[in-house]
């Protein structure tokens, strides 16, 4: 049964993921995008991670997607044709990234992973558990990335404000 | 556990992962709009995000979700920079193709 939803879920993640990268308008990659992130919740929830599945619908699909969206759709940008390089381009893009997708996956071959096995549900992803460590262990990162978020708010104000002539 | 054959392997997540890495890798290497430059990097972000979570999970440490927590905060922040500045690149040259951006190239 896991493996029946695993191998589902992975085929829609694949299959939006590639075009996501192949479509050529912008509108089509973005909402294929988020169609990716929901089957990558789908995933989480597999593997009990139940408060990164809703974090991860609600900061990707929710606030970045979204952030995506209005930006393709304030520029405009469905009109422009021609997006992907040239062919001669495009065939070393493709032969990179399969040398190092066939490096990796001789990498992985070589590894032993039959210590790790499956866990039963434990409630270790629920939110108890993840806020108990982040408010304990983690507090003082906790903190810090609450002013990187603040430059970041900064930075994209002071970045997209138009200039004076 | 009787059914721990029914269960999903972890080299699965492994494959799945490396795979939309690469995809994502790709899509940096063919594209040649900046917006979707970004997205191809949200891409490899999600697929790393993915396999530090399988490994908690199947570890049993919790460690993994919290980075992967950290992880998205710091996407976050790098996507509102990231759209700032290609609205402020849109602005100035009326266009978010990257091959036209190539007054650093030697």
């Amino acid at each position: 049964m896991n493996q029946l939803i695993f191998i589902s879920l992975s085929t829609l993640t694949i299959v939006s993921a590639l075009f996501m990268v192949f479509s050529r308008k912008p509108m089509y990659s973005v909402l294929s995008l988020i169609f990716c992130f929901f089957t990558v919740a789908g995933h989480y929830i597999l593997l009990n991670a139940q408060f990164l599945a809703i974090t991860h619908v609600i900061v990707y699909a929710g606030a970045i997607m979204v952030l995506f969206l209005f930006v393709v759709m304030l520029l405009n940008l469905n009109t422009v044709a021609d997006q992907i390089k040239t062919m001669g381009f495009r065939v070393a893009a493709m032969i990179g990234a399969g040398m190092l997708f066939l490096v990796l996956l001789a990498s992985l071959k070589s590894t032993t992973l039959g210590t790790f096995s499956f866990p039963e549900d434990n409630g270790m992803g629920m939110v108890e558990h993840v806020g108990m460590r982040l408010f304990t262990d983690y507090l003082l990162p906790f903190e810090i990335s609450s002013i990187l978020f603040l430059s970041a708010m900064i930075g994209a104000v002071l970045l997209a404000k138009k200039e004076k002539r | 556990m009787e059914h721990t054959t029914q269960l999903v392997p972890l080299n699965w997540y492994l494959l799945l992962s490396t795979f939309l890495f690469c995809l994502g890798v790709m899509g940096v290497l063919i594209r040649r709009n900046a917006i979707i430059i970004l997205m191809c990097i949200e891409l490899m972000l999600n697929s790393v995000n993915m396999l530090l979570v399988a490994f908690s999970s199947y570890s049993g440490n919790s460690d993994g979700q919290v980075f992967v927590f950290f992880i998205m905060v710091v996407a976050a922040a790098e996507v509102a920079v990231g759209l700032a500045l290609l609205v402020s690149i849109y602005r100035n040259l009326g266009s978010t193709d990257i091959d036209l951006l190539n007054k650093l190239k030697w």
